[in-house]
């Protein structure tokens, strides 16, 4: 008899928690978490086409002049997040391969280019020359990569909290789900950056 | 389907897709801002087409470990409308007679698409419940013992659900006949022979036949 139909006979107290998802009930939470994050994201996306698209005194050209978005900057630290998103998963698979310096070494390169990428958007913040007075056009600005940064903020709080463990000796290949969510939240930091830089900066 | 963070792998998938995807809007929207609306409608209407049409990730076979006396075989009943049929309360004695036997009767609480839509399920459960508490009460005036749950409305939710709680040995899936099952349609019966080890017996259950 295996241990569950044992501790199913066996057992007492309440009932045993019933499961019928086959998704993993933490993995589960995380993707009910980025859904919920996605329409957190849909809302400021909605205010920002509301200002530009909708609002009949929208500025013409955006933004109005003098004003400029840093393109050239905002697109390398893209590159720099994207990036950041490679070494997540190279951290990943190498856990799950049993192979730790490679773990590590991918886990602290993401998050120093996480670390770069919030850095550049500060000083970017800093040297753009206006804010959120200058109009709404300026407040959606801030608000979407305002928004989107505080999420990188989390996401290298939960790397972190990775990478200490991790040196602790922690996770294996056949135990990486904490690496695993936080890399899970990582991407979709990375993915909607690539929405907010082509819409805000590009188009 | 499969969502895109289901896995860390998954997501890094969903990421290149993502770069490639907005890389072509932007190519799109510098020679021409319609252009790249165009392409981002044709890649949207594109990825909800893909997303829809993919298959999930196929479930591994389960395997059923025997709980209980090892002479007492468990026998799981699903059954909607048709759960009182003469059909099926003949195979569940046939059962009963080979050897001891215990019986666990599900019966989804079937509902229409809306009312699942808006969350009204109240009326369902009570008419499950009823079908259930008669199913019950027959086979005890038989000498069949037997206990049961109202289920999901999905049969394969429900089952899934039945199996975990109650470990089963056999499963017996009664339905309306080829042409007027709702279940045999959706393919409910290969399903289950294909996810689970144990035996699956499948009952027709003709309520428009007259009996003589």
């Amino acid at each position: 008899m295996s241990a569950h139909a044992e501790a199913l006979d066996d057992h007492h107290g309440p009932p045993l928690a019933n499961q019928s998802s086959r998704v993993d009930a933490r993995t589960l939470g995380m993707f009910l978490f980025i859904g919920s994050e996605i329409m957190l994201f849909g809302s400021f996306f909605t205010a920002y086409f509301f200002v530009r698209v909708v609002n009949p005194s929208a500025p013409n050209p955006w933004p109005p002049a003098p004003y400029d978005f840093p393109v050239f900057v905002a697109g390398v630290n893209t590159c720099i997040l994207v990036t950041s998103s490679f070494t997540m998963h190279w951290a990943l698979q190498s856990i799950k391969r049993g192979q730790r310096a490679g773990f590590l070494a991918g886990m602290v390169l993401t998050f120093l280019m996480g670390l770069a990428f919030l850095l550049t958007q500060l000083i970017e913040y800093l040297n753009v020359g206006f804010n959120t007075g200058a109009g709404a056009w300026a407040s959606v600005f801030f608000g979407l990569t305002g928004l989107h940064g505080a999420h990188v903020f989390i996401g290298l709080t939960l790397l972190a909290m990775v990478i200490v463990r991790g040196f602790r000796g922690h996770y294996s290949p056949e135990h990486h789900h904490g690496v695993e969510l936080p890399g899970i939240y990582w991407h979709f930091v990375d993915i909607m950056w690539i929405v907010v830089y082509t819409t805000v900066y590009l188009l | 389907m499969e969502s895109p963070f289901r896995s860390e792998a998954a997501a890094f998938r969903f990421l290149l897709v993502t770069i490639g995807a907005f890389a072509l809007i932007v190519a799109a929207s510098w020679i021409d801002a319609l252009l790249g609306l165009a392409v981002f409608v044709i890649l949207t209407v594109a990825a909800v087409v893909v997303y829809l049409r993919q298959r999930g990730p196929q479930p591994a076979r389960e395997h059923m470990q025997h709980v209980g006396p090892p002479d007492v075989r468990r026998v799981l009943v699903v059954a909607n409308e048709t759960v009182g049929g003469e059909e099926l309360m003949r195979t569940i004695g046939d059962l009963a007679l080979a050897g001891r036997s215990e019986f666990y009767v599900v019966s989804p609480a079937l509902n229409s698409r809306l009312k699942t839509w808006t969350s009204d399920e109240d009326g369902a459960r009570v008419e499950a419940e009823k079908r259930l508490d008669a199913t019950v009460d027959r086979l005890a005036t038989v000498g069949i013992e037997a206990h049961g749950t109202v289920g999901d409305l999905d049969p394969l939710v429900a089952i899934e659900d039945a199996v975990r709680a109650f470990h089963p040995d056999e499963i017996l899936i009664s339905t309306h006949p080829e042409g007027r099952s709702n279940w045999l349609e959706r393919g409910v019966v290969q399903a289950v022979e294909a996810r689970y080890d144990a035996p699956v017996t499948h009952v027709v259950v003709d309520l428009e036949r007259v009996t003589p």
